[in-house]
């Protein structure tokens, strides 16, 4: 029996999407408003989903608040409340568009799942990133680590 | 393929303990949802039915029916209870989200009269959700 627990969590960050590698032109061409020198911010909205057997003493597929812990160590004290392409050094060479931050994010987040928590037969199904609420991206590792769990 | 999702929403209290294990354990693993005076959530349930159109009727399912069903099936029996104490299956099953979202499973799965199901997604708060796909 496979169920999927998802939980949503909320961080608010500025970035601004700018690659170094592309001439002024080209950078406004290709990320518009979004290459502003200044930055500009949103109100994120992260949902991780957690998939697994339900544990028969608990009626659990992992325990809500070691998913808590994990997620706040690893992603919201990281992330929340700085300007993501100087304050992060996981972005310091990379855009950090939303598809990377989600991609990042997953890979925070999967080793500590898997066997890290509580309940030992869960994994990281997938991480779902809303930028506002009109886009959002998901990411659910690629097909060979999936297999492999 | 088709997936058409009704929604239904019902409200119900409960509470979480394992009679196995010693008080002190109940109180590490299930915090405050382990008083035995229960507490309640609005819980959001989404049926998702998966089928082909009907060329007749140009629909997938009959969502009047599938509603008298949701109504009958799941509603009647955990709509504005105790879980724990009323609804047979929690008596010896915690009713953790994940629990209900499967027994929901259960209650639907041999009453479709058409389509098959396909998930259901059961939210005890916005921020918190089941999905069983009945693998």
């Amino acid at each position: 029996m496979m169920v999927y627990l998802t939980r949503r969590y909320r961080f608010s960050a500025s970035h601004r999407l700018h690659n170094d590698a592309l001439d002024g032109e080209a950078n406004a061409r290709m990320y518009g408003k979004c290459d502003s020198v200044f930055g500009h911010g949103h109100n994120y909205v992260l949902e991780v989903t957690v998939k697994g057997p339900i544990d028969r003493e608990t009626g659990m597929v992992f325990d809500l608040a070691a998913l808590d812990g994990i997620v706040r160590q690893e992603v919201l004290d990281l992330l929340d409340h700085t300007n993501l392409n100087l304050d992060v050094p996981n972005f310091s060479s990379r855009v950090p568009t939303t598809e990377i931050v989600c991609v990042e994010i997953y890979g925070l987040l999967e080793d500590r799942i898997r066997g890290g928590g509580p309940l030992h037969a869960a994994g990281l199904a997938r991480v779902r990133l809303e930028e506002t609420n009109s886009n959002f991206f998901e990411y659910e590792g690629e097909p060979s680590v999936k297999e492999g769990n | 393929m088709i997936y058409v999702t009704r929604r239904a929403e019902f409200s119900a209290s409960h509470f979480y303990h394992n009679p196995n294990l010693s008080p002190e354990e109940n109180r590490r693993i299930f915090g405050k949802c382990n008083n035995p005076h229960g507490h309640g959530h609005n819980y959001m349930l989404e049926v998702t039915v998966a089928g082909a159109i009907n060329p007749a009727t140009g629909m997938v399912v009959d969502l009047k029916e599938l509603k008298t069903i949701l109504d009958r099936e799941v509603l009647q029996l955990m709509d504005h209870r105790f879980l724990n104490e009323e609804v047979p299956v929690f008596r010896t099953e915690i009713p953790t989200t994940e629990n209900i979202a499967v027994e929901i499973w259960r209650l639907l799965s041999s009453k479709l009269a058409f389509g098959r199901l396909h998930r259901i997604r059961l939210y005890e708060t916005p921020d918190l959700y089941v999905d069983y796909f009945g693998e």
